[in-house]
Order: C-alpha cells, then structure tokens, then sequence
C-alpha cells in the first residue's frame, strides 16, 4: 500500500496538526468559507476597536460646505448631507453595531440560559408556564416583537439593545430547556444528588456547562441578525438615535431621498451591513459543521 | 412433585469434541486491510486478516472493544464508513472476489447471498415500518417477488423464526414487538432470502440472558434447516463455546489465535486467549468437578493500546507475562503450532498444555 | 452472648415502588406498575448482596430507592438501624455519607467537563469534611488505592479509559468512607478483561475496608464469584434469597433453574442437560396475576395463575417464592 495515498487522506481528517496555529490553517483550509467569514468579523471588530486611528475625520462633525460631497479626494466615501465625512460615519458606526450585536445576543442568551435551565431542571408547573409564555411570545416575528418594544420603551442605544435582545430569549430558553432535560437524567448528575449536593448546586455546577455548546453556533449566527433588526428599527425611526452613527439609520434616512442623488450614501452602509452579516452567517456554518459530532471530526 | 423436564438437571457430563473436517469454502478472506483517517492518525482496524469459511459451519470471531471484529464483519459486505475505509485484500465469495465489485453489484450480494444482523435491534429496524414490510423488502429486491407474495413469505419467516401468531406480527411496527421478538424478527429478515453466509454481530449483547439462549438456540436450529454459514462476532466465551465450531481470536487488529472450539478452549496457545479464559469467573455448575474455587480472578494487566499508536514488535507484549526481548522486536509469526492451529507467538509452547488445570 | 447484635448495615422490608400509568390528555392515571413489589433483604458489615434478575425485574430500581433517588411508595429502609425511608432533604444528607453508589456506564457517570480529582474530591467538598488542601491529599490517596496514578487527577473523564473511568467512579464512592457502596451493574459496561480488574479491585477494597455491597447484576457468574447471598428477582419481587452456594449448586425456584440453564459455558466439552425455557419477560404494564413466572414456568399448576406465592423460609437461610417448594 503506497503510504502517499494514507497520508493525503490523513491531512484531510486533520492528523498531523500542530499546535494552535497549525489547528486554525487546518480550520482555514477545509472551511475556506469559514476562515472568509472568521476574516470578516475579525475586520469588523478591529474597526470597531480601532476606530479613532482608522478615521481621520470626526464622524460628528458637520460642514455644510461639503454636503453631499461625492466620494474622492479627503472624503475617500462621500459626506452626507450635513456634510458629514461618510468613512468616518462607517467605521464609527462599527462600534454601534458591534455594541448591538454583542450586547443585545449577549443578553437575551443569558436571560434564556437562565429561563431554560430552570425550566428544564425544576419542571412542574414553573416549566409549563413559562413555555406558553414563550410560546406566545415565539407566535410573533421577531421584527414585530421589536418594534413594540422599541417603540414602548423609546430609542436609545440600551433600549435598543433590550428590545433586539428579548425575541431571542425564547430560542435560546427552548434550546437549553431541551439540553437541562436530557442531563437531568445523566448519571453523573444522579451521582451528585446520591453524594447529597443541593438541585440548585446540581443545576449550575453540573448541568448548565453540558447545555451551552449548541449556544456558541446560535449566538454567532445571532450577531448578524441582530445588525439586520436594528437596520430595520432604524428604518422605522426606532433604532438608534442620534447622534451615534448607525449603519441602519444611515441607509434609512437615505434610503428615500438621496438613493438617485448620491447613492454612496446608501451603498457604503449597505455594504458595510451585508458584509457583517454575511461574515458572521458563514463562520457561523463553518463552527457548526466544526462542533457537530457526527461530522467525522 | 412429577416434574417434568427438569430446567437444569444436576451435574454436568464431559462430552468429547471432535474436529470435524474441514468443509468446502464458501467464503475466502484474504489479508483484508481497513484503516481509519483520524486526527490522531492512521488507524489499521484490521490488518491483515484472512480466514475461510466452510458451508454450514460456524465460525466466531471474538475479542474485546476495539480489536476489530466489528469492523471486520462490515468490511466483508463493504459497510464501512467514512473515515474508515477497506484498502486491501480479497474477500472471494464463492470463488468471486467482493472488493473489487462497484456499489451496484454489491447491493445484489448485500442481503441476498451475505445477510447481517446486528446488536441492537430497536436502532436496526425502521421504527415506522412494518414488520413485514421490512422483511419483504429484500425479497422484492432480490427475488422479484410481488408485494401479496413477499408478505406471505415475511410471514412463512416469522413462524419459522419462532415468533407466535405470525399473520398479526407481520402488520405490526417494531416497538410493538419486545427485545427478543426484534432481534427474531431481524433473523427473519436476514434469512429471507436463503443468504449463502449470515454475518451475526454480537446478536445476542443486549438481550436478557434467558432471551439470549433463545435465540442461540434458534440460530443454530436455523443454521441446520437451511445450511447457512455462520460468522458470529463477539465478546463472550460462552457463546463461543456453545455455538461455535472455529475460532478466531483478534486483539488490535489482528488474529492472535486460530482452531477448532474444542482445541482452543482445551488449549490455547496465545497468552491473550489464555488471559482471557482465566479472567472470567464460572459458575460452579461448570466447572469440572475437581476445579478450584477462585478466589482472585487472573487480570490481564494494562489496556488495549491505542491502535494509531502500537507498541513495535508484538502489540499484545506489554501486557504478557511470557514477554521477551524477541517479542518486543519483531511481530510474531502466524504458525501452525498444533494441528488445525494457529497462534502469532514466540511462546505458545510455554503456556501450559490445559487452559484450566 | 448476652448483648444484642449490632443492627445490620442496611435493612429493607416490604419495600415498594409503585410508577402510576397516565393516559390521556389530562394525564389521568389508569394503572399503576409495580415495579418493585415487597422486597425485603438485610445486608450485615463486610458483606455482598446480589441482586439478580433480567430486564424489568426492578432490581436497579430497588437501588435507586434505598438511595432515595426516587421516592418509595411503601416500605422501610433501614441504615445502621436508623429508618431513614421518609426523612426530609437535610436530615437524609448525613445519612448520604454512609452509602454510596457507582454506576453501570463509565462514560455517562462522570461530568465531561470536570477533571478526575474534582469529580472525587466533589462528595467532600459538598459535605464540608476536609480543607482544600487536605481534600487534594484525600484525592491523590483514594486515586492511588484504586490503581490510578496522582497525577492522572487534572486530567477530563475523556483522556481515561473505560476501566479507568470505572474506577474513578469507586474512587469517587470511596471519597466519604461509606460502609455501603451500592453496584449498579458496575462492570456490564467493561470488557471482560477489565471486568476482572474492577472486580477484584472491588473485592480487595471490601476485604480492607469491611466495605459491604449491594452488587446489582445480570450477569450470574459475576454474581456469584463477589457475593455472599443472593436475591434473585422478578418483575419486581424477590423469588429466591439465600446464600451464594445454595442458591447456585441448589437452586429451587424454577426461575432461577432457567437464569442457570441460560448462562452459556465457556468449556465445550462440558454439556449440560438443560432445557430453555422460552417465552418473553412479561411486560411490567401488565404482569400476569397471580405467580408472574406461571406463563413460563414449565411445572405451572392452576394454583399458580391465582395465588400469589409468599416469600417463604423453606430452610434454614433460604427463601423461595413457590408453591411447589
């Protein structure tokens, strides 16, 4: 048997890789999509981060005198309408979005481990109520749940991040509702209840760390989607007020009016949203396929 | 109290084993190769196996986790799956050669003239498919028989495999049915279309004991109506030595140890085979007369090594206690140490000449 | 002797655990499933308890009872004397420290995520006993006495093998100094070889630690290699109870004759006269009245299908459920 054939085989399952840096080219060669969108959100997060030494203009700052400028020269994207430098507008806009994303999936995953994990582990009557309520609450589009609840609580940035935050709550809770049940059950949790450790020590020392591994590809896949609702809310007039620069609300206020005159306005921001989108869509799949057991990894 | 039968009467006779001689091949394997592509590296399942099989006998493959019988058994019928892959040798089928069939060729063979049964019978049946149904389907595919037709011989099957009230059964789903009807029902299945050779692994793991000898006792009742080869695949001594004719040893891959039944338990010339008949504990039924009562079971010390990872020269010679310089250089030698029998060491004539004296 | 004997390690009588059957949207309850019915042994110091029986006949059920995982419906359990069958979440934890179980699966029965010596120090941690740095030593000793190496302790459940893993689990049901431990199936899940590593790792330690066991098994020869009496059962009650070498060279129930006849040998040139008894295990959910074994039981009478036979003395230290013994 000629070993050539064994070893092309053996790298494609993944041997002979060494240390972290080794793990992330393999990881880069077989998902190449993966390692694009790994790519995108690294970008994403450098910009965000690094915002002030990218920009060279205030994003604030306005000058009539260049209003509707087309991009070229010093404005390398265009000003808007308040003459406003259009590049410094997107990167500091990636912190908002970054801010967003993170915040709002951040939080509705802890208040949905929180719910799912008590309701799977104490059940009764606890469990059946709070599944019809999330039930309900699962009945609405995620868009429509966001609007009222932007639209009661008020633009601001907090307000925003809560109201993209609670339509997720009742995916997460299902998933980790499903996770509790099944632990419940383990051994190893019947172990530590014969050694007479408390239910509520049992849940969070032994139960909760099984549950959360499905929660890393949701939460990545949710950072996207979480862009795309407050580009919607913005659309609406509920996102993020000013004068913190959203990419949503920039192709909003465009949107209508500018889109023939001078569409750098709306294509940039579009641009930047899609991208993060698609980025973290892509990684998304790729940790998916990573994590899932039964792919032969 | 007239009892009738006795379940178990007192006492046990010895009975003599004769070898029988060997009957013509059906099924020739010769140094089968099947390797997995792992993270950790290159895993050699099973590595160079090769055996025959005769018309009608029953042949057991034993070994403990990981030493590849299971995954033997599936590269006869080419099951194998990603990263696993069958990537040497022949396995001759009345005299035609397996491996080198495309996919549609082999699923003729698959169930018509080789049939297999595995351990676990709620995951082996399609839970939303009826009994007869299931059973039908390989005789619809092989033998061209009509739906009205198939249905009538799934449950000619199901009688003969023992199950009562055979009409109702065969429009039944297999949850209806319990643990030990399932796995008749898969003989059934297997048997339905009078294979050549029926693969057996580990059919009777997950069954009650007394299930168990039901169905050992239905194989081998079958295998005698109908003159099916047997390979049985598994972990238990027991059944071995109830059931089988042959025997086949393997541990990491390889056979270690080859004979007739009798031999090989009266006999065997693989520290292995030899640490494994005294690790068991027997019941005092059985043991003959004069034995001693065990206080401490033999151990066979350390693990099965990781098999992308084996030691060089004999893979079983960390764990011996008859290892040598020669034995940790070189691989020993299959030989024919015996008549009709086979072992790969360097010692086989330091091991006492009985198994349990 | 003029003192009394010292109360058994742990008594169980008339022991019951009913499962109510629910049908329907409203969940009403239609039946029930007796899936442990009047059971009743005593365990003394040092010694082994097997319980036998097939699928469905209760036996890890009784275990997880005397274990208060689940609730008896009926019964006393009796540990040390003290009846412990009814009492309250923290009046049962010190109780918890004198018997522990290990489970049958060494893969399940270990939390992925904890390291070995977490998993073992994690009784003592939970009842408070030692400081950390004390618990670390207690650990590394406990590793040590059931064939682990110290420095194994930082390593995950996943990095050990399954005979390892399994005795990570003694370990871990050592860590508290029970005097019962509890064997759920504890080698089924192992390979032959390494079922006789735990098996005599299991017995060493009863030896040096007048440890006794409730050794719940399938597997006869198991059974009576580790036991001293044993409880053979059915569809959730004891139908024979005696000591190891009468109940296996003098079996009297007819179930227990048919468990026997089933073990196959391992020696082909022994052959037993011996018949198997067919049929199935009858379902739970609907025993068959009267005695449950009558639908197999090729000596069946008519008293069989209507009586239910006690649990009866028959000689001295044995007990047979049978109206024909």
């Amino acid at each position: 048997m000629a070993v050539i054939d064994h070893q092309a085989e053996l790298s494609r399952a993944g041997a002979n890789v060494h240390g972290w840096f080794g793990g992330l080219l393999f990881f880069a060669r077989r998902y190449p999509l993966g390692a694009i969108g790994a790519i995108i959100m690294i970008l994403f997060l450098a910009t965000a981060i690094f915002a002030g030494s990218i920009a060279r203009f205030d994003p604030f700052t306005t000058n009539a005198r260049i209003s509707l400028a087309p991009p070229g020269g010093e404005h390398i994207l265009g000003a808007d309408f308040m003459g406003r430098d259009v590049f410094a507008r997107i990167v500091y806009g990636a912190r908002i979005s970054l801010a967003v994303s993170v915040g709002a999936t951040a939080l509705g995953c802890l208040i949905g481990v929180a719910i799912g994990l008590m309701s799977g582990f104490f059940g009764g009557w606890f469990d059946l109520l709070v599944q019809r309520v999330l039930d309900i609450m699962q009945s609405l589009p995620l868009l429509v749940m966001a609007l009222v609840m932007a639209a009661s609580l008020g633009p601001s940035l907090p307000n925003t991040i809560i109201a993209i935050a609670i339509p997720l709550v009742p995916t997460v809770a299902r998933i980790i509702r499903s996770n509790t049940l099944s632990l419940r059950e383990m051994p190893f949790v019947e172990a530590a209840r014969a050694v007479g450790m408390s239910e509520t020590r049992i849940a969070f020392i032994h139960v909760l760390p099984n549950t959360l591994a499905p929660l890393i590809v949701l939460a990545t896949a949710q950072l996207g989607s979480a862009i795309l609702v407050e580009s919607a809310l913005a659309f609406l007039g509920l996102g993020v007020p000013e004068p913190h620069p959203s990419w949503g609300r920039m192709l909003s206020e465009s949107a209508a009016e500018y889109v023939r005159t001078a569409p750098w306005l709306v294509i940039f921001p579009g641009i930047a949203i899609s991208a993060v989108v698609f980025g973290t869509n892509l990684f998304g799949d790729a940790l998916r396929d990573l994590l899932d057991p039964r792919q032969r990894i | 109290m007239a009892a009738p039968q006795a379940i178990l009467a007192t006492g046990a006779e010895r009975r003599p084993v004769a070898g029988a001689p060997a009957p013509e091949p059906v099924l020739e394997v010769e140094n089968l190769q099947t390797v997995f592509y792992t993270r950790g590296g290159l895993v050699k399942a099973v590595d160079g196996v090769s055996f025959t099989l005769g018309r009608s006998e029953t042949l057991a493959i034993v070994g403990e986790s990981g030493c590849g019988k299971s995954v033997t058994a599936l590269s006869l019928m080419r099951l194998v799956s990603d990263p696993g892959r069958v990537v040497g040798g022949s396995v001759k089928l009345d005299g035609r050669d397996l491996v080198g069939l495309d996919e549609a060729e082999l699923r003729q063979i698959r169930g018509n003239d080789i049939s297999m049964i595995f351990q676990e019978p709620m995951t082996s049946l399609n839970p939303v498919m009826t009994i007869g149904r299931q059973i039908g389907e390989a005789l619809i595919l092989h033998q061209h028989m009509s739906r009205k037709a198939a249905v009538a011989r799934a449950t000619e099957m199901l009688h003969l495999v023992g199950i009562p009230e055979p009409q109702q059964r065969v429009k039944e789903y297999p949850h209806q049915l319990s643990g030990g009807m399932r796995q008749r029902a898969m003989i059934a299945m297997a048997l339905a279309c009078n294979p050549k050779v029926l693969i057996a692994d580990e059919p009777t793991s997950a069954l009650d004991v007394t299930i168990q000898a039901q169905i050992l006792e239905l194989i081998a009742k079958l295998q005698r109506e109908l003159g099916t080869a047997v390979i049985l695949i598994t972990h238990d001594l027991g059944v071995v030595a109830e059931t089988a004719e042959r025997v086949i040893v393997m541990y990491a891959g390889r056979k270690v140890e080859e004979a007739t039944v009798g031999e090989l338990f009266a006999r065997p010339l693989h520290p292995y085979t030899r640490g494994l008949m005294n690790s068991i504990p027997r019941l005092a039924l059985m043991r003959r007369e004069a034995g001693p009562v065990v206080n401490r079971l033999a151990e066979i010390p350390g693990i099965v090594p990781a098999l992308s990872n084996l030691p060089p020269g004999c893979t079983f010679a960390p764990r011996c206690t008859f290892a040598d310089e020669a034995c940790r250089a070189q691989y020993p030698a299959y030989a024919e140490k015996r008549e009709r029998h086979w072992a790969a060491c360097w010692h086989s004539d330091k091991l006492p000449g009985a198994a349990h004296d | 002797m003029t003192e009394a004997a010292p109360p058994p390690v742990l008594e169980v009588e008339g022991l019951s655990k009913h499962f109510p059957v629910r049908k329907g949207l409203l969940r009403r309850t239609v039946g029930h499933v007796y899936a442990v019915d009047q059971v009743s042994f005593t365990i003394g110091a040092g010694e082994t308890l097997g319980l036998v029986g097939e699928s469905g006949c209760g036996k890890t059920t009784v275990g997880r009872t005397i274990m208060r995982l689940i609730e008896p419906t009926a019964g006393a359990i009796r540990l040390d004397g003290h009846d412990v069958t009814r009492l309250g979440k923290s009046e049962m934890r010190p109780f918890r420290r004198q018997i522990q179980i290990i489970f049958q699966d060494p893969f399940s029965s270990l939390n992925p995520r904890k390291r070995a010596g977490d998993i073992v120090g994690e009784p003592l941690k939970v009842h408070g006993v030692l400081a950390a740095k004390a618990r670390r030593e207690r650990v590394a000793e406990l590793f040590e006495r059931v064939g682990l190496r110290k420095a194994q302790m930082d390593n995950f459940p996943h990095q050990f093998s399954g005979g390892q893993r399994q005795r990570i689990g003694v370990a871990r049901a050592l860590a508290l100094n029970p005097r019962l431990i509890i064997g759920d199936e504890p080698v089924s899940a192992l390979d032959v070889s390494i079922q006789a590593q735990v098996i005599n790792l299991l017995m060493d330690l009863q030896r040096e630690l007048k440890l006794s066991y409730l050794f719940i098994s399938h597997n006869l020869a198991v059974v009576e290699h580790i036991a001293h009496r044993v409880a053979v059962m059915y569809l959730g009650r004891i139908v024979e109870y005696t000591d190891k070498t009468t109940l296996f060279t003098r079996p009297l129930h007819p179930y227990t004759e048919a468990l026997l006849a089933a073990v196959p040998v391992p020696d082909p040139a022994i052959k037993r006269a011996k018949r198997v008894v067919q049929g199935d295990v009858p379902s739970p959910l609907k025993p068959p009245p009267g005695c449950h074994f009558h639908t197999r039981c090729p000596y069946a009478e008519a008293r069989c299908r209507q009586e239910i036979p006690a649990l009866r003395e028959v000689e001295p230290g044995h007990h047979v459920a049978c109206h024909l013994r």
